[in-house]
């Protein structure tokens, strides 16, 4: 079973950094110090006793600002990638077991959406639709999905051709009983340590979008939006903006490390077949 | 040359101009979805319907899509950009002296990142396992996770404001001085290196590891040869094919990586005119600047391609 000691320390690291965020975004409301939107002192105040990492530049408390942030970061983050996912997932098992014509149509599909940069299409189809939370969950999840698609067309192909497949077919099981009960339980070890790399990616891409002011809108405010609040504070020698801006590294960092621990845990307990 | 090169590339080639066609429908097609029209979202909720029909008129949106996606193309292909709607101005008279300087960012980034990278990959194969490789792959994971933001900002917090090195926003005119250029860009151009470094080290050191298992290495080092010798003389020729190939393909994450960092450092480039202007709802401008950064990418994409075809010699002699 799960033996402390014997996780390496960076994936023990990441654990601990993961967690916190997560307890911040869960536990916000009670633990946050000031409200979001509560002006509580001067413009890109120093740091404090009162105001632990300083205020914003309305004046705003941004501890409370960033443990609020984190919320919403990795609210969106988290169901896009389950939007993703499951979106992924589904195609591209269905994909590996119907064939034919469904496959080809997919498949080209997806290359021709992985042909195009993400960050590219997102400004494109955003010049249009209103940025909600629901557009950009939408628009992250469906855009993040193609890699999913790919690897999980893969890897069922492979699990496809297996004789306990051929079994169940044989027996008259349905499509649906195939993918969700043959291929889904074989196929699960890759596609969770990819689950970790694209709910970095979808922090990361709402973060560019919110940054680049198009992606949470205000009041609201994800660490990507704080950046771009406070960014006219640096050429002060303000570093408000590197806050917001470090701690998405930090949790980027720390799913990473995470990701990278349980897909060599997942290999090795197979003995490295795959 | 034999013919089944040549082949293969003009294969490739007419490929990348099918997609090139299918993104530009793609393109056209994600700035139809929405539940209203463009001049709906231009205009805004309050707008009478007077002035929503006259826009419509105006911009041709009584047209069928297909009818107004082939009217787009054609003037796209005869190289008429067609114009913005928040300036009236012709978009290319704005748009390509904008690409000339996002392109003389991404090449600098470029000059710089492809020899470190592929020096660093070989030192890290060269020391295998050792502090340094770990040291490298240490950074690699975090490089990959650290926002262009994050980078950009620091590198302004410390070398323009805290140490007044280099200034902290690039301005660039056309009449600026060569060197004077040069300097406005390091900080950017810096960003873009660090973004995509990694990844392309990684890539080299995992090519170049991948040639190392074969037999005739073993065979090079039993002869005694130099571990230097057997990396730069016998794997790095062997390993070259993949790292153009990598090195291509980050060649295209640069210049998407490229519209974050313009806007970090307010520099007057493609990027930022197309993030300044999705804001704006200008879709023509968003169409037009979307559709350039996706050629180059594929592009950039296609000489990849054909790159690890010329360098492939089973190819290029046919049996």
């Amino acid at each position: 079973m799960l033996n402390l000691k014997r996780i390496p320390t960076g994936a023990l690291l990441g654990l601990f950094f993961t967690a916190l965020f997560l307890f911040a975004a869960i536990f916000a409301p009670l633990i946050a110090p000031y409200s979001m939107s509560q002006i509580v002192g001067d413009v890109w105040g120093p740091i404090s006793a009162e105001h632990l990492l300083g205020t914003d530049s309305l004046g705003r408390d941004l501890l409370s600002r960033m443990i609020y942030g984190a919320r919403t970061t990795i609210f969106i983050a988290a169901l896009a990638t389950a939007l993703s996912f499951s979106l992924g997932a589904i195609l591209g098992f269905m994909a590996a077991v119907v064939g034919g014509l469904f496959d080809m149509v997919v498949s080209r599909f997806v290359d021709l959406l992985m042909s195009i940069p993400t960050l590219i299409f997102g400004l494109v189809v955003l010049s249009v639709l209103p940025s909600t939370i629901v557009t950009l969950i939408l628009v992250m999840g469906i855009l993040s999905s193609t890699r999913v698609y790919r690897l999980a067309r893969a890897v069922a192909v492979d699990v496809n051709a297996m004789d306990f497949v051929e079994v169940a077919k044989l027996r008259g099981e349905g499509t649906r009983w195939i993918i969700f009960r043959e291929i889904l339980p074989n196929a699960l070890s890759p596609l969770v340590s990819e689950l970790g790399l694209r709910f970095i990616f979808s922090v990361l891409f709402l973060s560019a979008l919110s940054f680049l002011g198009l992606g949470v809108q205000p009041p609201e405010a994800d660490w990507g939006g704080m950046v771009k609040e406070n960014k006219d504070g640096i050429v002060f020698g303000i570093p408000a903006a590197l806050i917001p801006a470090a701690a998405i590294a930090a949790l980027a960092i720390s799913v990473n490390l995470v990701a990278d621990w349980v897909l060599t845990r997942t290999t090795s307990l197979k003995g490295g077949r795959d | 040359m034999g013919s089944p090169v040549l082949r293969l590339v003009a294969q490739r080639i007419a490929l990348g101009i099918l997609l090139l066609f299918a993104v530009s429908v793609l393109i056209f097609a994600g700035t139809q979805i929405l539940p209203g029209d463009v001049a709906q979202s231009i205009l805004g909720q309050s707008a009478t319907p007077e002035a929503l029909a006259n826009l419509r008129k105006e911009l041709g949106l009584n047209d069928p899509a297909i009818v107004r996606y082939f009217s787009w193309l054609g003037h796209l292909l005869t190289g008429d950009l067609g114009t913005a709607l928040t300036t009236r101005q012709e978009i290319s008279a704005t748009l390509l002296p904008r690409l000339w300087k996002t392109l003389f960012l991404a090449s600098w980034a470029a000059i710089v990142s492809i020899p470190l990278a592929i020096v660093l990959g070989l030192l890290a194969v060269r020391h295998r396992n050792g502090p340094i490789d770990k040291m490298i792959s240490g950074f690699a994971l975090a490089s990959t996770s650290l926002p262009e933001f994050f980078i950009g900002y620091l590198l302004i917090y410390f070398f323009a404001v805290k140490l007044q090195w280099l200034p902290a926003i690039s301005t660039v005119y056309d009449s600026m001085p060569f060197l004077d250029k040069l300097k406005a860009i390091v900080l950017p151009a810096t960003t873009l290196v660090l973004v995509v470094l990694a990844h392309m080290m990684r890539m080299t050191r995992a090519a170049i590891l991948n040639v190392m298992q074969s037999a005739y290495i073993e065979t090079a080092e039993l002869k005694g040869l130099s571990a230097f010798r057997i990396i730069c003389k016998h794997a790095f020729p062997n390993a070259f094919a993949p790292i153009v190939v990598v090195v291509m393909l980050n060649l295209a994450f640069l210049v998407v990586g490229v519209v974050v960092v313009e806007v970090i450092f307010v520099y007057p480039g493609m990027g930022q005119y197309m993030v300044d202007h999705v804001a704006k709802r200008d879709v023509p401008v968003v169409q037009a600047a979307g559709l350039i950064f996706a050629a180059v990418y594929i592009g950039l994409n296609i000489v990849a391609d054909i790159a690890a075809i010329l360098s492939n010699p089973r190819l290029r002699h046919p049996k």
